[in-house]
């Protein structure tokens, strides 16, 4: 199942990802400029940011919890002495003519990750390290015929280079490294985890080979925009890459570009220069040293993560790992459900969640935080199903105009008349309607023909309107036809 | 009152203060000194009307001040010159080199910008070497500057040593009170000694970089030149101080300094580090160094041999890390934001016509040097071991200062040579650095005194190197070597000295 | 192995420097000079010895995480040799 099958045979995938996350902070890494999305061009640069002759970096300490709190929560060592390094390359987006970067000693070293897969299966993957680095501009190629524009608001964001180890082996699981990744952070409130505005970038490095063999070359296909597209992205990659060994050629290693329209990735740079980055030491800098203390403050600050809250829903709710997965994806998701299911049912709670209102949710396309039915309301929906005031068929009714209105439970309840009718009296009343209207059937099931039980159950709710309840209709039902 | 420009800046402090003359006069007198000796091509830049201006809020300010109305500055109404590698607010700055055509910055550095607050004002923008690189100021794409200085009985053009040759020159010729330099291997030290005036390296870390054009991050750091040792105290005490804005600007008090010139140099202890007498040394030389250990020992000081076994390496490793760091410092240089652009046919192009147009021989040679140390392969054998080396240095100069409190060496290894000499061989030009280079490695406080003169009349300086963040002994005892030298030899080219 | 004419356009071209063909030659011949001679720091043993991280005994300031900077364009812009609507301007870069 995880092997692709070729010509010659079956071909194993290797999949490594570096994801590029942007850290919620106030002003950029190195400067005081600010960092929020959408800007002006060119309006929050500060003289830092355009590389200014004689301008010097200044580091923001929110940039250095932020990196020790995604470490910790990637269950990964922090390393209490990293330096800064300086990337050389041109490009225009980059004024200084290098990154600010971590290269051999980055804040943060090995962690873990857990996927979590179809069926509640879970995986390991390897976190190789993660290092502070500058965010580059952007370039506009296409605003003007025969110009690039160049606007520096990005420059100098800070980004987090969160490298895996070449764990993965299906498209799937890099989609599900993404999913649990952008998880996690957001839990952290360390990036928002947004894609479509870039605050999270993947590079997938993606190789084949025969089972059991070494690795394999592999190209790098860089900054895909949606989990989607990573998945897609590699998965076509990896068939390109076993035509060509396939047909007797070899896989160079290069950078190559996704390109959504068709699917298919295709190198980006001639071969004429290999990159050459000349890394050193940043000497307007130095080393990064942070204490214990520092990052033991942090961790005590952590929030419970998803896995943690995974197994606590579990355990104690009873819910399943596939239900408890669902529900703590998003911290704002598992709130709410916690909120509904305090002094509730608690699977009755998972049921109406990840049924009922993930698919308005789902349909509307809200998110949690926007969702139309409050956690408190939905709350009293159900504690209406559990004193016996609706019926589940009722309930769903009531949800829906709950939904469409942002109404309370019981005031959709009280203005549709949708109270349910337990009240012994009145339904007898209807089931001796029903039984003097339908005499033949009665002699029929009296003859023996039990089917027909069903059918005066459904004769009593049609006339009742549906607010009979059930419960108490089929017992009313049983001693009238059986006495 | 014709030449107050001849005055030392303590004199010229001390005047204003007693109303002897305005700073309005006193900068009138400079801006005349300065057009006089426009033939040593020392400014890039002259800036009168905006010294003009800074002289009469001056003196506006001392008449409000007078009258109980706030303090003077610490250089209130002292017209000076600054290196043009210091970025200043509205007016050009080049770091002679055509790479910065026209560029204006909008912003003003952390050093002048404390200088302007202690109330001195700008004559000009000083020449340099192209990006400070260089120790002739013969690299500047604006022509190389002129020493004031001649050799007895011959009118050939000297050098003034470089890279802050054109603030070394203003200075001697009188037509700056004082001057900001950059020092980075003894851009500083080595143009004061062959122009016969006071420079001083502080601490790395004592003054800010912030503003400053960067040629080499780790070793860069701004001092004052000056006629006096006393000056050099007032000028530094003005320029030094933290900055948040430059990660390594050391958070520490600022001593006045100015307060220690006359504590003596009694009970000191003075090395002599033995490796600094190099074969070949001129005799003359050596017979200044001698001066110099005669004089502090007559002043209470006490000589001791000391040992910096790998002085001999200094120059190497100097000329492996400051070339790497200016490869990347250079690389902002790209004709996208500001400065010099050459069109090209594609961005690549267009980068490399910029580059290749706007950088010099020496600048493009030393970035090319600072590409290959650090470029794949080569990184550890250049790069990391030249670091290496430069921790042995500095643990030299620790076990040295473990025993004494200062150390004494000549500045340079020669007086000014002609324009035109020791241009075809660069690792000739780099030896001139030999004695300030190690110095600067370390991150050490140095100064070069003049105190004496060769036989063929030209001005040598003797250094004295101290301590990290310990400029008071360094001005002690400089102001011992000052005091017992008497230098008082005149250059050749004086602006208003009455001819 | 000797600085060769190659070697010094290969390093040109990575520090993006223009050097007319006819100077490769003598600015090799400078280099190759200039690396033989910073290569006597080869006779240092210095296996033991960490390279120097830092001149001065400063710890890294952090600054906090206020916006205190940028909202002027116009100064970023004030020197550029093309600009265009509030954006740097060069010619067009071909993916
Ligand atoms: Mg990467
Ligand atoms: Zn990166």
């Amino acid at each position: 199942m995880t092997m692709l099958q070729g010509n010659t045979g079956d071909w194993e995938m290797v999949i490594g990802l570096e994801v590029h996350a942007q850290v919620i902070s106030e002003a950029k890494l190195f400067s005081g400029a600010a960092t929020a999305f959408g800007a002006e061009p060119n309006t929050q640069v500060s003289l830092v940011d355009a590389a200014m002759p004689g301008m010097l970096p200044v580091i923001n300490r929110v940039a250095v919890e932020q990196a020790v709190r995604t470490g910790l929560g990637l269950k990964a060592e922090i390393n209490l002495v990293s330096v800064f390094d300086r990337k050389n390359y041109f490009y225009p987006d980059l004024p200084q003519g290098y990154q600010i970067s971590q290269f051999p000693k980055p804040i943060v070293g090995q962690g873990t990750l857990i996927l979590d897969l179809a069926g509640g299966e879970t995986r390991e993957v390897g976190i190789t390290r993660i290092h502070l680095e500058q965010d580059a501009g952007k370039s506009l190629h296409d605003q003007h015929p025969s110009n690039t524009f160049i606007d520096l608001n990005r420059s100098g964001v800070t980004l987090m280079e969160i490298v895996s180890e070449p764990d993965m082996r299906t498209p799937e699981e890099a989609g599900a490294y993404l999913r649990k990744l952008r998880s996690i952070l957001r839990y952290l409130g360390t990036c928002d985890g947004n894609m479509e505005q870039g605050s999270l970038r993947c590079d997938a490095n993606v190789s084949v080979r025969r089972a059991g063999d070494e690795l394999g070359t592999r190209c790098e296909i860089k900054n895909v925009n949606s989990i989607r597209f990573v998945q897609q992205a590699i998965d076509y990659e990896a068939r390109r890459q076993i035509e060509l060994i396939e047909e007797g050629g070899t896989v160079d290693q290069e950078t190559r570009l996704f390109d959504s329209g068709n699917g298919t990735t295709r190198s980006m740079r001639s071969k004429e220069e290999a990159h050459d980055y000349r890394y050193f030491p940043d000497p307007d800098l130095l080393p990064l040293e942070i204490s214990q203390g520092f990052v033991e403050e942090i961790r005590a600050s952590l929030p419970e993560l998803p896995d943690a809250k995974k197994e606590r829903f579990v355990s104690d709710y009873g819910l399943g790992t596939e239900d408890a997965g669902l529900l703590t994806a998003e911290r704002a998701t598992a709130d709410f459900y916690e909120e509904v299911a305090k002094g509730r049912d608690s699977k009755l709670a998972c049921n109406w969640v990840t049924g009922e209102l993930f698919g308005v949710l789902n349909k509307s396309g809200l998110g949690i935080g926007d969702s139309p039915v409050s956690a408190a309301a939905l709350g009293g929906l159900i504690d209406l199903i559990a004193d016996g005031t609706l019926s589940g068929r009722l309930a769903k009714d009531v949800f829906e105009a709950m939904a469409e209105t942002g109404k309370e439970a019981s005031v959709v309840v009280e203005e549709k008349g949708l109270k349910q009718v337990s009240d012994s009296g009145a339904i007898e009343a209807e089931v001796d309607q029903v039984l003097q209207a339908y005499a033949d059937k009665v002699a029929e099931y009296k003859g023996g023909k039990d089917k027909l039980f069903g059918f005066f159950v459904g004769q009593v709710m049609k006339a009742t309107g549906g607010k009979a309840n059930p419960g108490v209709v089929n017992e009313v039902l049983k001693k009238k036809l059986g006495g | 009152m014709s030449e107050l420009n001849c005055l030392t800046m303590a004199q010229a402090r001390d005047g204003l203060a007693k109303g002897d003359f305005t700073s309005v006069e006193l900068t009138q007198a400079h801006i005349a000194a300065l057009e006089a000796s426009r033939e040593l091509n020392a400014f890039v830049t002259e800036t009168p009307e905006q010294a003009l201006e800074a002289a009469k809020a001056s003196d506006a300010r001392r008449v409000s001040s007078n009258s109980g109305g706030g303090e003077a500055g610490s250089m209130e109404g002292l017209p000076i010159a600054i290196k043009d590698l210091f970025c200043t607010e509205g007016v050009l700055t080049t770091a002679s080199s055509h790479i910065l055509d026209g560029f204006t910055p909008q912003y003003e550095s952390t050093v002048t910008a404390n200088l302007w607050r202690a109330g001195a004002g700008m004559l000009g923008k000083t020449n340099l070497d192209e990006f400070a690189m260089g120790s002739a100021t013969v690299t500047s794409y604006y022509g190389p500057t002129v020493n004031p200085w001649r050799r007895s009985g011959d009118d050939k053009k000297l050098v003034p040593g470089g890279s802050s040759g054109g603030s070394a020159a203003a200075v001697a010729a009188r037509a700056a009170l004082g001057a900001t330099g950059t020092d980075t291997g003894g851009s500083i030290r080595q143009p004061a000694s062959f122009c016969g005036i006071v420079g001083i390296k502080p601490t790395y870390g004592r003054c800010s970089r912030w503003g400053i054009v960067a040629f080499a991050s780790s070793l860069d750091q701004a001092g004052p030149m000056t006629r006096t040792v006393r000056d050099g105290a007032i000028m530094l005490g003005a320029m030094a101080g933290h900055d948040a804005r430059d990660s390594t600007s050391a958070d520490r008090e600022v001593p006045d300094f100015e307060a220690a010139l006359e504590k003596g140099v009694k009970g000191l202890k003075v090395g002599i580090p033995e490796e600094y007498q190099m074969k070949g040394m001129s005799p003359e030389l050596l017979a200044l160094w001698d001066q110099g250990k005669a004089w502090l020992t007559a002043a209470g000081a006490e000589m001791v041999p000391v040992s910096l076994p790998h002085t001999k390496y200094a120059l190497p490793t100097y000329y492996i890390v400051a070339p790497a760091e200016a490869s990347s410092n250079l690389a902002r240089y790209d004709g996208v934001r500001y400065g010099l652009r050459e069109e090209g046919e594609t961005l690549q192009e267009m980068y490399e016509n910029t580059r290749g147009e706007g950088f010099g021989a020496e600048v493009t040679r030393r970035v090319l040097i600072g590409t290959y140390v650090l470029s794949a392969g080569y990184y550890d054998a250049y790069y990391l071991k030249a670091q290496k080396l430069r921790t042995l240095i500095s643990r030299d100069f620790r076990e040295a200062f473990d025993k004494v409190d200062v150390l004494l060496t000549p500045t340079a290894p020669s007086p000014a040579f002609a324009i035109g000499e020791k241009m075809d061989d660069p690792i000739a030009m780099y030896l001139n650095d030999v004695f300030t280079v190690p110095a600067s490695l370390a991150g050490l406080p140095a100064a070069s005194i003049p105190a004496g003169l060769s036989g063929d009349g030209l001005p040598l300086g003797l250094q004295l190197i101290t301590h990290p963040f310990d400029e008071e002994t360094m001005f002690r005892a400089a102001r011992a070597v000052e005091d017992a030298a008497a230098f008082n030899a005149e250059p050749t080219l004086m602006a208003g000295d009455g001819s | 192995m000797p600085l060769d004419k190659a070697t010094v356009a290969r390093i040109a071209t990575l520090a993006r420097i223009r050097v007319p063909e006819e100077e490769l030659e003598s600015l090799a011949a400078e280099m190759d000079k200039i690396i033989g001679w910073v290569e006597q720091l080869d006779e240092v043993t210095t296996d033991d010895v960490p390279p120097m991280a830092s001149v001065v005994d400063v710890e890294l300031p952090w600054r906090d995480d206020e916006v205190t900077d940028g909202d002027c364009r116009d100064k970023v812009l004030a020197n550029a040799p093309e600009k265009v609507e509030g954006f740097f301007a060069v010619s067009k870069v071909l993916e």
